[in-house]
């Protein structure tokens, strides 16, 4: 049990295994991000229509590349490290099984790997979603088979932690919400990984001939399961990683811990049958079937992230009024820690997913609106705002935070790291709103040129849409650049950061934890509860300016949603 | 009193709600119903619904439908490569087929009138997209897909394939025409 | 979020039926994995198989 580090900064109890572990996790899914935003800037520079860089069969590899590193590898190998910090450092609990968890590791590692290789080979450019019946090379599939074993045993791995922690009774009552949203994530992500199991076994056996036909709509549906819950396990990892660091960054607490683990236990139950989304234009499906499942059975898991969108700026506004930042509406959010990059890149995170990923999810996610926006470059217009600046975003703050916490590295250029999140979500959202405008004048995704040139036959996009385009283009090699500042702030703050000693005050010690500790002979004490604090202004509005953003994204939701609809109505009856 | 540290409380799910979330939430519930209940409303009176029709099929069941087409109601040939142009009755079947890299044939549509559109794929999966109206669906092979569509406005409509189908995808374009 | 209810009495008190759902991880795993298999795939695929073969 003496197997512990005490972060003399934090308060913190990292197990020595569990510590390596996000470690090398952490790394593995910072090279996924290198190698996706080169790929990024590939595909950017070809869909500019002015500069229309890399002939087609490049452009669709680094398209397929450029999905699988950002959207499986980077996220997951991201999300098991996050894991393992809800589970292990923030229960006080040491690892499971860690032998399994570096076997899991390897085959992820092994399974990225295999993947990239059979992509830049040049025969599996099928996209990330690989429709059959067009093929990949086998190993393409035994790549991701492998990763998605290897994911599975960090789940169950966490999964394990949990019970070591509630038998050995580390902690009172209840796991942290954090860890709680972390469980939610897990959750799905085993229905996630087991979807892309079932699925990809058959389709690994097919490209080496032992089966001789797959049926492409059942590859459609049960794919999807594992193509769009995968973003599920982000939307609650990324809502954890947002109360986490509000309770780090401002020392909030939640709101009301039986909302907020209600919301949560809402998306256990409806968010991933959102899958449907990808099935609302397919033949052979219900109308029924469709209605239920993309609206997460009414909706319930849009009203779960709704609710998050309150309570996590609510628990923030909170918060800093209890620091005196009481003046007016906003004063707690002009006095925020905005030169926290931890900080900040949460808060652009939370308001971009809300207002355009949250609203063009809803829209783009409703029966017959869908009919308007499917495969066009609305689609990945939505899921940048979801992913790169909800997710991604979010977890490059953590990652800043995890330097000097996990790393014990003093980081570089901070003048740098400051402004990155505002020009990491300043320029994604340039691309997000521009290609949603080109979608919507009908552009497609995954498409090497707007000018159909060799089709027999012609047709020519409006000027509005090239335009649109050309500025998409423009934001996403700046987000590119802001990207490569990430990569830059932590890879070379890990080669050359100073080395922090045992206490460097960055950060406050926030648990009254004594500061003193020997490298992994620190015992944790039973995790305390947090203190019980005093009730003010329940009966009245704690967090009113919170209540004024939330009316104002719901007051935009209305307004876009019904323009949506009058849309439709002006395109050619259907029935 | 953080959210990565045990709730205060033993028993937090007792402990009341404020009134800000209180509020929020009805709010929210309210808006997620109304959203819910905006589809069933649209099938019933609006007028852009998918049909759910649809057969299992193959190519070699679904080409020979396409050209029985072709062969009655060709009006003329566009482009070197003879694409037949076609012009079948308002009311009536009518059918295209997406191969690599093709929308077959071209379709002359008149104006106001609803015609029942086949859809099918003879090898990959592709993306039916009529420009500059916005409509999308998937092609699927080995399904075949039956709309009702009005073709409401007229003019020159583009078919552009907007799923990914290898390295001549941005070739693959059809035409649609719609006569007043 | 001081309860005033909260003393050394409620130790013993029964904890909430949602409260101890929400503090079961395995049966929330369950439920995660049972909705969309059942609501989703099953049902899903059973509309995909059934469908009429063309004439």
């Amino acid at each position: 049990m003496s197997n512990f580090r005490l972060c003399p900064d934090t308060g913190l109890f990292f197990d020595k295994n569990a510590e390596s572990l996000m470690k090398v996790h952490a790394v593995a899914a910072v090279v996924s991000l290198l190698v996706a935003g080169l790929l990024a800037l590939g595909v950017a520079l070809t869909r500019w229509p002015a500069v229309h860089l890399l002939p087609a069969d490049q452009f669709y590899m680094f398209l397929t590349a450029h999905g699988i590193d950002a959207l499986l590898f980077w996220i997951i190998f991201f999300e098991i490290a996050i894991l393992y910090f809800a589970g292990s450092t923030l229960l006080r609990v040491r690892l499971a099984a860690p032998k399994w968890a570096w076997l899991g590791f390897a085959l992820m590692l092994i399974g990225a790997v295999t993947t990239n290789v059979a992509i830049f080979q040049g025969n599996s450019s099928v996209m990330m979603t690989s429709y059959v019946p067009m093929q990949a090379a086998p190993h393409f599939y035994l790549g991701l088979i492998l990763f998605a074993v290897g994911a599975l045993i960090g789940c169950f791995v966490f999964f394990g932690t949990l019970v070591i922690a509630k038998t050995e009774n580390t902690y009172e009552g209840s796991v942290p919400l954090v860890t709680f949203g972390a469980i939610t994530a897990a959750i799905i992500a085993v229905f996630t990984i087991a979807s892309g199991a079932i699925i990809l076994v058959p389709t690994f056996l097919w490209s080496i001939g032992y089966i001789s036909h797959i049926d492409p709509e059942m590859y459609r549906i049960i794919w999807w399961a594992m193509g769009h819950s995968s973003q599920q396990i982000n939307v609650a990892a990324h809502v954890s990683v947002w109360y986490l660091v509000a309770g780090l960054t401002l020392g909030a607490r939640p709101m009301s811990e039986k909302v907020s683990r209600f919301a949560f236990l809402l998306y256990i139950f409806f968010l991933q049958l959102a899958s449907a989304h990808h099935i609302l234009v397919d033949p052979g499906v219900s109308a029924e079937w469709k209605i239920f499942n993309t609206s997460y059975a009414m909706y319930l898991a849009v009203l779960a992230s709704m609710i998050h969108g309150l309570t996590v700026p609510g628990a923030m506004e909170v918060a800093q009024r209890e620091k005196g930042y009481t003046h007016g509406l906003f004063e707690w959010l002009r006095k925020a820690p905005w030169g926290n990059p931890a900080f900040s890149s949460t808060f652009i995170s939370l308001v971009i997913f809300g207002f355009i990923g949250g609203i063009t999810g809803v829209v783009m996610g409703t029966e017959q609106i869908n009919l308007i926006i499917h495969n066009t470059i609305y689609v990945p217009a939505h899921f940048h705002a979801t992913v790169a600046v909800g997710t991604t975003l979010t977890f490059m703050g953590l990652a800043f935070f995890l330097i000097p916490v996990l790393f014990r590295r003093q980081m570089i250029l901070p003048t740098l790291a400051k402004w990155q999140p505002f020009l990491f979500g300043g320029s994604m959202t340039v691309l997000i709103l521009f290609m949603m405008g080109a979608g919507t004048l009908g552009v497609s995704r995954r498409h090497w040129d707007m000018d159909f040139a060799g089709a027999a036959l012609s047709f020519e996009y409006s000027g509005m849409a090239y335009t649109l385009m050309g500025i998409a283009g423009i934001g996403a090699v700046v987000a590119v650049i802001s990207g490569g500042a990430f990569l830059l702030i932590t890879v070379g703050s890990l080669l050359f950061g100073k080395k922090l000693e045992p206490s460097a005050g960055i950060l406050q010690s926030f648990l009254g934890v004594p500061l003193s500790a020997d490298t992994y002979n620190a015992k944790p004490e039973i995790l305390p509860m947090a203190a019980p604090v005093e009730e003010h202004g329940s009966a009245g509005f704690e967090a009113p300016g919170t209540f004024v953003l939330a009316m104002v994204l719901l007051v935009s939701f209305i307004v876009y949603y019904f323009i949506n609809w009058k849309y439709l109505a002006s395109v050619w009856p259907l029935s | 009193m953080t959210s990565y540290l045990p709730p205060a409380q033993r028993i937090w799910w007792n402990v009341p709600v404020g009134r800000q979330e209180i509020v929020w939430i009805t709010i929210a519930l309210i808006w997620c119903l109304i959203l819910f209940f905006m589809m069933p409303y649209w099938h019933v009176y609006g007028k852009q619904n998918l049909s759910t029709e649809a057969y299992k099929t193959t190519p070699a069941q679904y080409g020979p439908k396409v050209q029985a087409m072709i062969d009655k109601y060709t009006v003329r040939t566009e482009t070197e490569q003879q694409i037949p142009v076609v012009a079948p009755p308002a009311g009536s079947d009518i059918y295209m087929l997406a191969r690599l890299w093709q929308w077959w044939p071209i379709l002359e549509l008149e104006k106001g009138k609803t015609y029942r559109l086949h859809l099918s794929s003879m090898d990959w999966q592709h993306g039916f997209s009529v420009q500059p109206v916005n409509i999308n669906m998937q092609v699927v092979p080995g399904y075949e897909m039956v709309l009702n569509i009005t073709p409401d406005v007229a003019g020159e409509y583009g078919v552009v394939c907007n799923e990914y189908c290898g390295i001549g995808h941005h070739t693959m374009l059809g035409r649609i025409y719609v006569k007043e | 979020m001081a309860d005033p209810s909260n003393t050394p009495d409620d130790e013993k008190e029964r904890i909430p039926a949602m409260q101890s759902l929400l503090d079961n991880h395995f049966l929330l795993l369950f439920i995660g994995v049972a909705m969309p298999a059942v609501f989703y795939i099953i049902w899903g695929i059973m509309e995909v198989v059934t469908v009429p073969i063309a004439q």
